[in-house]
């Protein structure tokens, strides 16, 4: 117990402080998992209403494939994209190998099946409602999709910040393809793993209360936002 | 494009025959009105009808022109309406019927106005009660004017009030020049919207008849007893 209180005596800190190590790695944590969000939401919510409303060959495989993946490792998915990223790799001429663009790529690849799948799911059962209806005023199947993207959209912000949760809070991936190199790939994750090995609790701790923090907050205020946006709507 | 001609038009669903071969032609002018008790297959059938279900068996023939669902539209017993504005709902149909952007927000204003819901363009669709979600409904209906429209128990779940203006705003649409095809099981209301009768019992057209010679002289024992209240609604 004695550590939790020494840790949160360390954490408060570090936050009262803006301590600029600490602001750096916070930083560099939010641009990342927000980036790679960012784009798995490109690609994960056209896939999921695409796999949900579309009548394509190859449909179940895929949805069966969407929903697999959103179990994926995170060590299993950074092994593999470094493999693509090294130098003798495939992509090894993007030179991008221990940067933080190879841990936006990274969390992408691990969050777009869960967005995809999840999305699937919630435009699934909304078509089952709208769909006789988007049928009889004439909208095609991918008209459709992005109208029922745009009618889900505040289940798909919850979607969203789970897809969100999973990137804020994997280790695996980032410390894979990112190397965990002081000033330029240290992220919270990495941190606390790191300063753990190192034996320094209290720094390792402090870290994951403030990472908490932060997706408490990211959190929170999407759902009151939600909340708020959604009572007008209805 | 009318005639709507039906030959022999059979539904199975696992094996169960829900529309049992119904021969029939729906012409320009009449109000047509589809009776019969919970169950009868009234449903199904305007949706074989509109082209939401395909028959099993027989064909579902429109007479010369363009008999594209572009030229129907469809009011569900449930409207199903987006999570939009009212006057969005209204533009995104005209869109999907390929109505040039800048005469969307009139066309849609106008058909607003002839339900008495101008007051409410901005309001979100979802928020609306229901007699005025239907409305809106058949607003959105006739604002693609369409040369026949379905209407599948329209005032099921509404007040009388609010049925009362329904009706007097199918009426308006009919007299606007638009065939009307409506399911209902109140038999007050087929006689104030009705001319002529298709009486369907367990999937068969059983009788077929101008409003006031069905309801004086039934010659069906199903349609005799389902005017006197005693068929069994299940
Ligand atoms: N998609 C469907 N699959 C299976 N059975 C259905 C389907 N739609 C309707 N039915 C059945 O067909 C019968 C007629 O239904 P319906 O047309 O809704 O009746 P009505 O509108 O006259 O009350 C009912 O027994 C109903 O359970
Ligand atoms: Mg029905």
């Amino acid at each position: 117990m004695q550590e939790f209180g020494r840790s949160g005596a360390v954490a408060l800190g570090l936050v009262t402080g803006l301590d600029s190590d600490l602001l750096a790695i916070v930083a560099l944590s939010l641009q990342v998992s927000l980036s790679a969000v960012a784009m798995a939401a490109l690609i994960g919510l056209p896939l999921g209403a695409a796999a949900a409303v579309g009548r394509f060959p190859g449909r179940r495989p895929l949805i069966v494939l969407l929903n697999a993946f959103m179990g994926l490792p995170p060590v299993v998915v950074g092994l593999v994209i470094y493999l693509l990223l090294s130098r003798a790799g495939p992509l090894g001429h993007l030179g991008i190998l221990f940067t933080p663009a190879a841990m936006i790529l990274a969390q992408t690849v691990l969050i777009v099946p869960i967005i995809a799948a999840l999305s699937r799911q919630v435009i699934e059962d909304a078509w089952v409602e709208y769909g006789e209806q988007l049928r009889s005023l004439g909208s095609g199947p991918a008209r459709s999709g992005f109208t029922l993207l745009w009618d889900t959209r505040f289940s798909l912000l919850t979607v969203i910040l789970a897809g969100l949760g999973r990137a804020s809070a994997e280790v695996g991936a980032v410390m894979i393809v990112g190397g965990n190199i002081d000033g330029v790939t240290r992220v919270m994750t990495t941190t606390i793993a790191l300063e753990t090995s190192k034996g320094d609790l209290p720094l390792a701790l402090a870290l994951g209360i403030v990472l908490i923090t932060l997706v408490f907050a990211l959190n929170a205020s999407a759902y009151l936002i939600k909340e708020a946006v959604q009572r007008r709507h209805g | 494009m009318l005639p709507l001609v039906l030959e022999s038009v059979t539904f199975e669903v696992a094996g169960r025959r829900i529309i049992d071969r119904v021969d029939a032609t729906f012409t320009h002018g009449t109000r047509t009105v589809i009776l019969g008790p919970n169950g009868a297959g009234k449903s199904v059938l305007l949706r074989l009808c509109h082209g939401l279900l395909i028959p099993s068996e027989g064909a579902v023939r429109w007479g010369r022109g363009d008999d594209s669902i572009a030229r129907q539209a469809m009011v569900f017993q449930r409207p199903v309406l987006l999570r939009r504005s009212a006057l969005r709902n209204l533009t995104h149909a005209l869109a999907l019927r390929r109505v040039p952007r800048r005469e969307r927000l009139a066309r849609a204003r106008a058909a607003l106005d002839t339900v008495g819901l101008a007051s409410v363009a901005e309001r979100s669709a979802r928020v609306l009660s229901g007699g005025e979600q239907q409305r809106l409904a058949l607003a959105r209906a006739r604002a693609v004017e369409p040369a026949v429209l379905f209407l599948d128990e329209p005032t099921a779940n509404l007040d009388p009030a609010a049925s009362r203006e329904v009706e007097s705003v199918i009426q308006d649409i009919h007299e606007a020049g638009t065939k009307i095809i409506m399911t209902t099981h109140n038999l007050g209301q087929a006689r104030r919207l009705g001319d002529e009768v298709l009486f369907l019992a367990r999937g068969r057209l059983v009788e077929r008849a101008g409003i006031d010679d069905f309801f004086r002289h039934p010659s069906s024992s199903e349609a005799v007893a389902f005017i006197r209240g005693e068929l069994p609604w299940h």
